[in-house]
C-alpha cells in the first residue's frame, strides 16, 4: 500500500481490460474470455489488499489530477468502500467464470456481442461509485454502470428482454434527471459538490433555505431508492432480474447494493447528526418504506410462479432488510445491515446461477414452477436446500446471524414492534415460498431421460462459480466473528464522520515530479 | 427579477410537458418526454450558477476573487457533462425502441397492444 495510486486501480483496471477486450473479442474470443477472467481475478486481489489497508480504520483519500479536495474530485477509501469493492470483486469473479461455461444454448458469453467488455465497464462504474467522494462524480459513475447494464440486460436478446429493457432504461433515465436536479440544488445552496465539504457546509445553511435543502436531500434519497429498489420504486426490479441471463442477474445483485451504499453514505455523512435543517430528515421515511418493502417482497415471493422471479423477490427482501438497518440509523443496526449485506449478496447471486444451471434439463418448462423432468435432482436439490436455508435466514447460515443482530439492535427503538413483526413474518413467508418451489421442482420431478441428462451436464466453469459462491456463503458463517467486528467498526466509522471529512479535505497534494513552468521557460 | 420569472416558468412548462409525455403508453412519446425533461434539467443546472450578465468566469488581477464579481464557471462545466450523457442515453433508448418495435410490431411500452394481452413468457 505504499504506492499512492492503488485506490484508483479498481477503476482503471476494468477500463483498460474492457478497452482491450473490445479489440480482441471478435478475432480471439477464447483469449478474450481468459483475459476477462484474469482481469477480474486481479481485481479481486486488489480489492483484498485495499480492504486490508483500511482494516486499521484509516481513511485513504486520493486526489485526482493532484487538485486539492473541494476544488478537484477526490476518491476516498474507508471500511465501507473497501467492503463493497471486495464483495463486487467476488461476485464478478463468479459471474465471469459462470459466463465462460457452456449451457444448453452454447457458451453463456457468446449469446450476444461484447459480453466481457460490457461486464468490465459495469465493474468500472460500480467501483467508481463506491470510491468517489464527489456527488457529481457519483452521478457520472452511475451513468457508466447504467449504460453498461443496459447492454448487459439485452445480452441474449429476445422479446422479453427488450420489453424489460425499455422499462428499465426509461425508469433509470428519469432517475438520472432527478439525480441532476438534487445535485444541482445542493450545489446552488452550498457551492460545493465534494461530499466531505457538503457535510461541513450544510449545518450553516440559512434558515430560509431549509425547505429547499430538505427537498434536495429527500430527492437524492429517492434517486438512490430507485437503485436500491425500495417501495414504491421497485417495480422495475423483478422484470429486469427475471429477464436477464444468469451471469448478468448475478452481477445485478450488487447493483441494488449501490443504492443501499449511497443511502448509507449520504444519510450518515451529510444528513446525519448535527446537519442543521436536514438532520435525520430521511430516516423516519426510510424505516417505514423499508418495512413495506419487506412485506411486499414476501407477498411477491409467495405469488411468484417462476424461479427467477422468486429469486428477484428475495433480492428485494434483502434490500428491505438493509434499508431497515440504515433507516433505524444506530451503530448496531447499521452493523447488522452490513453483515446481512455480505451474506445476502453472495447467496442471491448463487441462487441465480443455480436456477439457471438447474433448469437446463427442464426443457420447455424452463424456470416455471411445474413438475418437469430434472437431471441430477439430488445434487441440485442439496444445493438448493442449502441456499434456501441460507437466504431465508434460518440457522446456521449468515442470514440468521444478520437478522438476529438486527432484531437485537432494534430492541430499544420505538419501531421495535414493527421491525420484529415485519422481519419475522417476511422470513416465514419466504420460507413457505421457497419450500413450495423446492417441493414442486424437486419432489414432483420426473427422472430425466438420457438426452436431457446429457444436455444438462453442468460444465466445469459453472460448477466452479457455484462452488466459489457457496464456499463464500459458508465462509460468512465460519468467519462470522471477524466479519461482525469489521461491520461494527464500519458502522462506527460511518457515524463518526470526522475521519472521512478530515482525510478528504486534509489530503495533501503530491509534490510535482517536474515543474512544468520551469520547463516551459527553458523551451522559450 | 423578470428574467428569473421567465426562466423559472419556462422550466416548469418544459418539465410538466416532459412528465406528461413520459406517462403516455407509446415509446415515441416517452422518448420525447425524456428529451424535454433532460432539457429542463440542463437549464436548471445552468441556473444554479445564478442568472448573471456580463460577468467574467476567469479571475483577473483587477477584481476581488468573490462570486459577487464573477460568473460561476462550474455549473457550465456540469451542464456540458449532463448534455453529453443525456444525448448518449437518448440515442441508446432510441436504438432499443426501434429494435423492440421491429421485433414486436408494436410501439406500446409493454411490447403489445392493449387488449391483446402481454405474452406470459418469462424465460430466457
Amino acid at each position: 500500500m505504499n504506492w499512492a495510486h492503488w485506490i484508483i486501480v479498481p477503476v482503471v483496471l476494468p477500463l483498460m481490460a474492457g478497452a482491450l477486450l473490445l479489440l480482441l473479442e471478435r478475432e480471439r474470443p477464447a483469449l478474450a474470455a481468459r483475459l476477462s477472467l484474469a482481469a477480474t481475478a486481479l481485481h479481486l486481489l486488489v480489492a483484498i489488499s485495499l480492504a486490508a489497508a483500511t482494516a486499521d480504520g484509516t481513511v485513504h483519500a486520493y486526489l485526482l489530477g493532484n487538485w486539492r479536495a473541494p476544488f478537484g474530485i477526490a476518491l476516498a477509501l474507508d471500511r465501507l468502500s473497501a467492503l463493497m469493492l471486495l464483495l463486487t470483486a467476488l461476485i464478478a469473479v463468479a459471474s465471469v467464470m459462470y459466463a465462460c461455461g457452456r449451457g444448453p444454448r452454447g457458451r453463456h458469453d457468446e449469446r450476444g456481442p461484447h459480453f466481457h467488455a460490457l461486464f468490465q465497464f459495469q465493474l468500472m462504474g460500480l467501483n467508481g461509485a463506491f470510491l468517489t467522494a464527489d456527488l457529481f462524480n457519483l452521478f457520472v459513475f452511475f451513468e457508466v454502470l447504467l449504460i453498461a447494464s443496459y447492454g448487459l440486460l439485452l445480452h441474449g436478446a429476445g422479446v422479453v428482454r427488450l420489453r424489460a429493457s425499455i422499462h428499465y432504461v426509461v425508469f433509470n433515465l428519469t432517475g438520472s434527471a432527478l439525480f441532476l436536479i438534487a445535485v444541482s440544488t445542493l450545489y446552488g445552496l452550498t457551492g460545493t459538490l465534494s461530499m466531505a465539504d457538503l457535510a461541513q457546509r450544510i449545518p450553516s445553511i440559512p434558515a430560509e433555505s431549509a425547505g429547499l435543502l430538505q427537498a434536495a436531500a429527500l430527492l437524492l434519497v429517492v434517486v438512490f431508492g430507485v437503485k436500491a429498489a425500495i417501495f414504491p420504486l421497485y417495480f422495475w426490479l423483478t422484470d429486469t432480474y427475471g429477464a436477464a441471463t444468469a451471469p448478468v442477474a448475478a452481477l445485478f445483485v450488487i447493483m441494488t447494493k449501490v443504492g443501499v451504499y449511497c443511502i448509507a453514505r449520504v444519510t450518515t455523512l451529510m444528513f446525519g447528526a448535527d446537519a442543521g435543517p436536514v438532520s435525520f430528515v430521511v430516516e423516519p421515511w426510510l424505516s417505514w418504506l423499508a418495512l413495506a418493502t419487506l412485506a411486499l417482497a414476501a407477498f411477491g415471493a409467495l405469488a411468484a410462479w417462476h424461479l427467477r422471479r422468486l429469486v428477484a423477490y428475495l433480492v428485494l427482501a434483502s434490500a428491505g432488510m438493509l434499508l431497515l438497518g440504515v433507516g433505524l440509523g444506530t451503530a448496531g443496526t447499521i452493523a447488522a445491515s452490513l453483515f446481512y449485506l455480505v451474506h445476502s449478496t453472495v447467496v442471491a447471486a448463487a441462487l441465480f446461477l443455480l436456477v439457471d444451471s438447474m433448469v437446463a434439463s427442464r426443457g420447455e418448462a424452463g424456470d416455471e414452477m411445474v413438475p418437469a423432468p430434472l437431471a441430477s435432482a439430488g445434487g441440485y436439490g442439496t444445493l438448493y436446500f442449502l441456499l434456501a436455508v441460507a437466504v431465508a435466514g434460518l440457522p446456521p447460515f449468515g442470514g440468521f446471524i444478520g437478522k438476529s443482530m438486527l432484531l437485537v439492535a432494534s430492541r430499544s427503538e420505538p419501531l421495535a414492534v414493527g421491525v420484529w413483526t415485519a422481519v419475522l413474518l417476511s422470513s416465514l413467508g419466504i420460507v413457505v415460498a421457497l419450500a413450495r418451489a423446492g417441493s414442486t421442482v424437486f419432489w414432483k420431478a420426473a427422472p430425466a431421460n438420457a438426452m436431457q441428462t446429457a444436455a444438462a451436464q453442468a460444465s466445469a466453469p459453472e460448477r466452479g462459480a457455484l462452488a466459489l459462491l457457496v464456499g463464500a456463503a459458508c465462509a460468512t458463517v465460519v468467519a462470522a466473528g471477524p466479519i461482525a467486528s469489521y461491520t461494527e467498526a464500519t458502522a462506527q466509522q460511518l457515524l463518526d464522520r470526522k475521519g472521512y471529512i478530515a482525510a478528504v479535505l486534509g489530503a495533501e497534494t503530491a509534490p510535482p515530479a517536474w515543474n512544468p513552468r520551469a520547463d516551459m521557460k527553458k523551451v522559450k | 427579477m423578470s428574467m428569473e420569472l421567465l426562466l423559472a416558468s419556462g422550466l416548469g412548462v418544459l418539465t410538466a410537458a416532459g412528465v406528461w409525455l413520459l406517462l403516455r403508453a407509446r415509446v415515441f412519446d416517452v422518448i420525447v418526454g425524456l428529451t424535454l425533461l433532460s432539457y429542463a434539467v440542463n437549464v436548471f443546472i445552468f441556473l444554479t450558477g445564478r442568472v448573471r450578465i456580463g460577468a467574467p468566469p476567469i479571475v483577473d488581477a483587477g477584481r476581488a476573487p468573490t462570486l459577487a464579481n464573477y460568473a460561476d464557471p462550474l455549473p457550465q462545466a456540469l451542464v456540458l457533462t449532463a448534455i453529453v450523457i443525456s444525448f448518449a442515453m437518448t440515442a441508446l433508448i432510441l436504438v432499443i425502441a426501434l429494435r423492440a418495435n421491429a421485433q414486436t410490431g408494436s410501439d406500446h411500452v409493454d411490447g403489445a397492444e392493449p387488449g391483446e394481452g402481454r405474452a406470459e413468457g418469462q424465460g430466457p
